[in-house]
């Protein structure tokens, strides 16, 4: 990384005096918009935090994160977030069934398969994958995926999880062949040719030593890929339905965190009541559980990248 | 015997390398399939009358006329605030920063903004924009929005542009007395410029498609007007998208698709404009 520190004028005190204050005036402004950064995780941080603690002085905490039913906005209300978690994690569960081996194959094909004439063609084709905004996902869930599915299914609900898993995983697909197909080709060649050079077919050296190899920056990408599906919005919005329920059943109507969120902001639930605060506290554990996730990633990722370059 | 396990054991590797090739290319039948279902879809709606109609409850009149400005107005006001403040936090970090704790804490704090669900974006727009400084669910308010939700993108890119332009630029502008400011705007931005102009539009082309940032600082679906102003209410493509496909008439789903048609092209004109820029400089520059 060539920061700033390696290269200096060499002349420090050259210039006059007003070229100097213009100079640090410049350095200031600069660092003002990088700090902009910091500011908005602070306010990102304050606000859920604020409004989170006006909806946790009507409702219990544990009663919130323990509740199995769902239903703030009907009575007899009940504020109970595990229907929400567990709808969201069948589309993670579903969507990382797609995106995790087909993610992961698809690097491998790409780091150790592939000519540079190919990467060159499918590399493209991901990116444009991965550009496909959500909502057009959503659509393609609805119209396309959900017909077929209950083609076969014929006890299909309209709203389903898995056609929204099934599109999710499409759209984090991109993301996890990328980052996994970093991972491999970080490792560095050396360890290829002296598998090769034991006897070892392609197969094994890419099995047996490349992935293992490569195994700390592969997990940091599913990690990824999973956070990625969690705060997905507008797909689940408008292919798993509105109905919170604690069920593994992928052919059956559910709501995930995310599409609560949506549902409130476009209902008329009047703002500042417990019903609307939901929402913040949804979404300060949407927040927390994103977070999280993507920080561990990329802790893993940083050590990974100390280790071979 | 053995020469019987060598063979299966490169059989294996046949298998395996076919698997993966299969399961990499899936991407583009998974593409086409999409492409496909969505013109067939959407074709016949698509004439001039969807693009200068306002939406309407009945699909035969209805258009994207205010959708299609709300996003025009969306994306010139986002690209004017995000550009100059995400290039210039790039410069700083890239250019003035000293190694401290500070600025690695800016460094992962960045990190960890991009990875942060766009709807948390739209709930911080709507607390802080609309309501703290009340803008209203205004192009504006929506906007910043847009802006906080690019910045990490755009930074990281115009960051991996400059360090990309070769330190001797810099020795060579300091050797002729040029300070830190001058060296930077005179010399190196202008050689990292195709590489920042390609992330800037990367990034911009994100902001178009998002939706859930939009529906939480509550931008219209219904609006029969177009913005004339920053402080104006809007709608924009894919509200309008998702506003149709909500909708459980045929119809409707397909006046979608037609969205969705108009939507897919905007990005792809504006992804090639990015690759183009990048071959050029790629042609002409370093």
């Amino acid at each position: 990384m060539s920061q700033g520190s390696t290269a200096k004028p060499l002349l420090a005190g050259a210039g006059t005096r007003k070229s100097r204050t213009k100079e640090e005036l410049i350095r200031f402004v600069l660092f003002l918009c990088a700090f902009l950064s910091i500011l908005t995780t602070l306010s990102i941080i304050a606000i859920l935090a604020w409004e989170a603690y006006s909806f946790f002085r009507e409702v219990r905490v544990l009663d919130f994160l323990s509740g199995t039913r769902w239903t703030p906005l009907l009575e007899p209300r009940s504020f109970g977030v595990l229907p929400l978690v567990a709808g969201t994690l069948q589309i993670v569960i579903g969507a990382s069934l797609i995106a995790i081996p087909v993610g992961l194959a698809s690097a491998i094909y790409l780091a150790e398969f592939a000519s540079a004439g190919v990467r060159r063609a499918l590399k493209p084709v991901l990116e444009i994958l991965a550009g496909i905004p959500t909502v057009v996902y959503g659509y393609f869930a609805l119209t396309f995926v959900t017909p077929l599915i209950a083609a076969i299914f014929p006890q299909t609900q309209i709203f389903n999880a898995a056609s929204a898993s099934i599109v999710v995983g499409i759209m984090v697909l991109p993301m996890t062949a990328s980052l996994c197909d970093d991972a491999l080709r970080a490792v560095p060649e050396s360890l290829r040719q002296g598998a090769f050079a034991l006897g070892a077919t392609q197969f094994e050296v890419t099995l047996r030593v490349v992935l293992p190899a490569a195994l700390s920056g592969v997990m940091a990408s599913f990690v990824l890929a999973a956070s990625r599906a969690i705060g997905e919005t507008m797909a689940v919005t408008l292919a798993a339905g509105a109905t919170p329920k604690m069920t593994m059943n992928p052919l059956e109507s559910i709501q995930t965190m995310t599409a609560y969120i949506v549902q409130v902001s476009l209902g008329d639930t009047p703002v500042g009541t417990v019903e609307y605060q939901t929402i913040f506290a949804v979404a300060t554990l949407l927040f927390a559980i994103t977070l999280s996730m993507n920080i561990i990633a990329h802790r893993v990722l940083a050590r990974f990248r100390e280790v071979y370059e | 015997m053995s020469s019987d396990r060598l063979r299966r054991r490169h059989a294996v590797t046949r298998g395996f390398r076919l698997l993966c090739a299969a399961v990499a290319w899936a991407g583009i039948v998974i593409l086409a399939v999409l492409l496909f279902h969505v013109t067939r879809e959407g074709i016949r709606w698509l004439d001039l009358q969807f693009l200068t109609e306002f939406p309407s409850r009945f699909p035969e009149q209805a258009g994207i006329k205010s959708a299609l400005w709300g996003t025009v107005w969306l994306i010139t006001l986002t690209a004017g605030i995000s550009i100059p403040v995400g290039v210039a936090a790039a410069i700083y970090l890239e250019e003035y920063s000293p190694r401290n704790r500070l600025s690695q804490l800016i460094e992962v704090n960045i990190g960890n903004l991009a990875g942060v669900p766009s709807i948390v974006y739209g709930i911080l727009g709507l607390v802080l924009f609309v309501r703290f400084l009340a803008l209203g669910r205004s192009v504006l308010a929506g906007s910043l929005t847009m802006t906080l939700l690019i910045l990490p993108v755009i930074i990281i890119a115009a960051r991996e542009a400059l360090r990309a332009v070769p330190d001797s630029i810099r020795h060579a502008a300091f050797a002729l007395g040029a300070t830190r400011w001058q060296a930077v705007r005179s010399q190196v931005l202008p050689v990292a410029l195709p590489g920042i102009l390609t992330g800037v539009i990367l990034a911009l082309s994100r902001a178009i498609g998002e939706t859930a940032p939009l529906v939480m600082i509550g931008a219209l679906t219904y609006v029969a007007f177009v913005p004339e102003g920053p402080m104006d209410a809007f709608t924009a493509l894919p509200i309008q998208i998702f506003n149709w496909a909500s909708r459980p008439q045929e119809n409707f789903h397909q006046l979608a698709a037609a969205g969705i048609m108009v939507l897919l092209v905007t990005l792809l004109l504006m992804n090639a404009t990015a690759v183009w820029i990048r071959q050029r400089a790629e042609r002409t520059g370093r």
